[in-house]
């Protein structure tokens, strides 16, 4: 399976070190995408990586991603400008339940680049605001710069069929929100814990503790959903790179229904 | 050329720790004896009642070479044991005459050895350090090529001919293998096309092994040492008295290509022989390993002590991973000419071994030897039967010998299933293997 062409449409500097780029397909067509599903994203001479999609899956003619450069092909994302063409082979994997989660309350959980995959949940949620309960967006990142979306979550935070909750870990300048880790924002959230479902993403360490919280207000495993990441070098579950445990993180994820992965989540280096 | 993203290579023949004599040594590989006039072939059925899959057949040792030509004048490509480096490896031959005519091996953890048989047996070594996933899953190929132009990017898949291949001397346990492999890049939710290209051109000549190595242990995992499925014939070499095979047709492809080799009917002695043959094997088994419950014992395991002991030994340097003939993980690498015009992606094999493995940013997902060894062993024993349907060992007995340090899976299995830290002496390392 080899990449298509995409070419950048436009290119927005969401922090210091992260991009969202907004593609369309050289010479035609869409990408139909679930929420929470990824692409691999390919720059010409320099490599390909994971990438979550990050737009509304109701335009599936506009492709859009959230890159934070870390490395070599990141930074080489990061660096495209309108007009350039980039690689695109997906979508690939399992994403968020939206349309299990129907008539329940549904908790979101992001971590820093982490609410990138869980943006086109919401855009779902949104769209078909009235088959759901209520609906807590729960959003943490290092500082108020680190925020992704800014905008769009002064927006969120306007309607009130949706309950949006920002905090940082260190506020600077005129930060007047939240401070702390984004699992401080759980006990005060309101939802209803046994009709509830829970998708979140970010770190490993702030899922532990988000699913923790979740589980004191009463959330139970099978109601929680995690984005895991790992190591990816095909996403068509050959290059065994993403295994975790049985799993193939590319196949089988990235979103797992947590009571199904609990027994190896807690296990170190598996 | 320039590597825009470069690892370092992992070599797909490991150097063994000990070597056995060179044959080369004393004038290149000896011919066997030919013991003539065992078959009369003036009298043989080439154009009598068509075979069919199951039947069994005996020819000569010398009408071998009837059967290479005829899979030659059928367009494939002969690959068989042969010498290379004081080892018997997997490579084009060009007649029986490349074949290790009379050569055995000695093997046993981090020993490999060849020697002299003192017959003339052609197949007379156990499993050598490559499988034949090495013509199937190939250690390096481009995927693809890419091209900058005034419109962007233009990417170009690697297509073209797969090769032809038939396989000579196909053991039961790499028989096992190669299915094994076709479960993994065949019948996902994606297929490999390039693997099975390969594959579904590819003829296999199983042989029944006659002489277990040291550290097989293939009836264990129930692969062996006769092939019962998944060959286009299976030969078994009777290389006592009248040297001869039994040959036993697969399939009708089978069947077509011993139209052209001289052969007779087999009787009950051929059979008895044969089966004899195989038996003999069977019952030298170097190394067992309790196979029933593997999979609840490992998964259940993770934090298990041995694991810990056995990562001061594990050199993490992927030997165990290269030589077995079903683990199938690769990386890929990135190409690009100095001029930037075009780039090229290629896929190499890989190893869990590594720590670029699991790299995320930030660090390796495994980074310790032990979380590295743990992932081997309970992928290979455990975690495959979850994700493919069956064992990921086949009994081969490679990563045994080919372990610089001797470290061996059927004594890991027992520490672990023993409880006791260490297993009550059986986690030592065994010495006398090296003396
Ligand atoms: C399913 C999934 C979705 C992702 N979604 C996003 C997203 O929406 N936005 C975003 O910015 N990042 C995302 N990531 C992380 C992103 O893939 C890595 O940051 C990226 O691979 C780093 O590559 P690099 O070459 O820039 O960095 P380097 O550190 O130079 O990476 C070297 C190599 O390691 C591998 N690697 C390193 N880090 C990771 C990683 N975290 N995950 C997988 N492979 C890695 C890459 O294959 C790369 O070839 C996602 C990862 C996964 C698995
Ligand atoms: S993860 Fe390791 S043991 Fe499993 S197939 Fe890949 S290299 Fe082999
Ligand atoms: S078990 Fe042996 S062959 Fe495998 S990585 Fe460790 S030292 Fe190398």
């Amino acid at each position: 399976m080899v990449p298509r062409p995409w070419r950048v449409l436009g290119r927005r500097q969401e922090t210091r070190d992260t991009f969202t780029l907004e593609l369309e397909p050289v010479g035609g067509g869409d990408m139909r995408f679930g929420p929470g599903q990824f692409n691999m994203l390919y720059v010409f001479g320099v490599g390909e990586v994971p990438i979550s999609i990050s737009g509304d899956p109701a335009r599936p003619a506009c492709l859009v991603h959230t890159v934070r450069a870390v490395g070599s092909v990141t930074a080489a994302v990061c660096r495209l400008r309108r007009g350039d063409v980039l690689g695109v082979r997906g979508p690939f994997g399992h994403g968020w339940p939206v349309a299990e989660a129907a008539g329940e309350d549904v908790v979101i959980v992001a971590g820093g680049i982490g609410l990138a995959p869980l943006r086109p949940a919401l855009y779902h949620l949104l769209a078909a605001r009235e088959k759901y309960g209520r609906v807590v967006l729960l959003y943490g990142a290092r500082t108020p710069q680190d925020l992704l979306y800014a905008r769009e979550i002064e927006r969120w935070r306007g309607r009130f069929d949706l309950d949006v909750q920002v905090t940082v870990d260190a506020a600077t300048g005129g930060w007047r929100g939240n401070v702390g880790v984004v699992t401080t924002l759980i006990p005060g959230a309101r939802f209803d814990p046994p009709h509830a479902v829970a998708l979140i993403c970010g770190p490993e360490v702030m899922m532990r503790f988000t699913i923790r919280e979740l589980q004191a207000r009463g959330v139970g495993p099978a109601r929680m959903f995690i984005s895991m990441e790992r190591n990816m070098q095909c996403a068509l579950g050959f290059c065994g790179h993403c295994q975790f445990g049985p799993a193939f993180v590319c196949r089988d994820g990235p979103v797992f229904r947590f009571d199904r992965i609990q027994g190896m989540f807690g296990v170190r280096e598996i | 050329m320039l590597r825009v993203s470069g690892r370092p290579r992992l070599e797909a023949v490991p150097v063994p720790r000990e070597r056995g004599p060179d044959p080369r040594s004393d004038g290149g590989p000896i011919e066997a004896g030919v013991k003539p006039g065992y078959i009369d072939h003036r009298s043989v059925c080439m154009s009598g009642p068509s075979l069919q899959p199951g039947d069994r057949v005996a020819v000569g040792r010398d009408m071998l070479q009837r059967l290479f030509d005829a899979l030659r004048g059928a367009g494939y490509r002969l690959v068989g044991p042969t010498f290379r480096d004081r080892a018997v490896v997997l490579e084009e031959i060009a007649s029986a005459g490349d074949l290790p005519a009379g050569w055995g091996d000695e093997q046993d953890g981090g020993v490999y050895r060849l020697r002299q048989r003192g017959d003339g047996a052609l197949f007379g070594g156990a499993a050598g350090p490559q499988s034949w996933k090495k013509f199937l899953h190939v250690p390096a190929r481009r995927l693809w090529r890419a091209r900058r132009g005034p419109s962007g990017i233009t990417v170009e898949e690697e297509g073209g001919d797969a090769p032809r291949f038939a396989f000579i001397g196909v053991r039961a346990c790499d028989l096992h293998a190669i299915a094994i492999q076709d479960r993994v890049f065949l019948q996902g939710t994606y297929a490999d096309p390039a693997y099975r290209a390969r594959r579904e051109q590819a003829f296999l000549v199983a042989v029944n092994c006659g002489q277990a190595g040291g550290t097989c242990f293939c009836v264990s995992m129930g692969t062996g040492p006769k092939a019962t499925s998944g060959f286009d014939l299976a030969l078994t070499e009777i290389a006592d008295g009248a040297h001869r095979f039994v040959v036993e047709v697969g399939t009708a492809r089978g069947a077509e290509v011993m139209r052209e080799v001289p052969h007779r009917p087999a009787q009950a002695e051929d059979l008895a022989e044969a089966d004899a043959v195989v038996a003999r094997a069977a019952g030298q088994m170097g190394r067992a390993m309790e196979a029933s419950g593997l999979r609840d014992l490992l998964v259940t395991n993770p934090e298990h002590p041995r694991w810990e002991q056995v990562a001061a030994r594990c050199l993490t340097c992927g030997n165990c991973t290269m030589v077995c003939p079903t683990c199938f993980c690769t990386t890929v690498e990135e190409v690009s000419d100095l001029g930037g015009e075009s780039a090229e992606r290629w896929q190499r094999w890989d190893s869990c071994f590594t720590m670029d493995f699991s790299y995320l940013h930030g660090g390796s997902v495994r980074a310790s030897a032990r979380s590295r060894y743990r992932q081997w062993m309970t992928h290979k024993l455990a975690t495959w039967i979850d994700q493919f349907g069956t064992s990921g060992c086949v009994g081969c007995g490679r990563c045994i010998t080919w372990c610089p340090v001797g470290i061996d899976i059927t004594e890991e299995v027992r520490a672990i299933r023993g409880g006791a830290p260490g297993g009550a002496g059986d986690g030592e390392v065994k010495d006398d293997a090296h003396a």
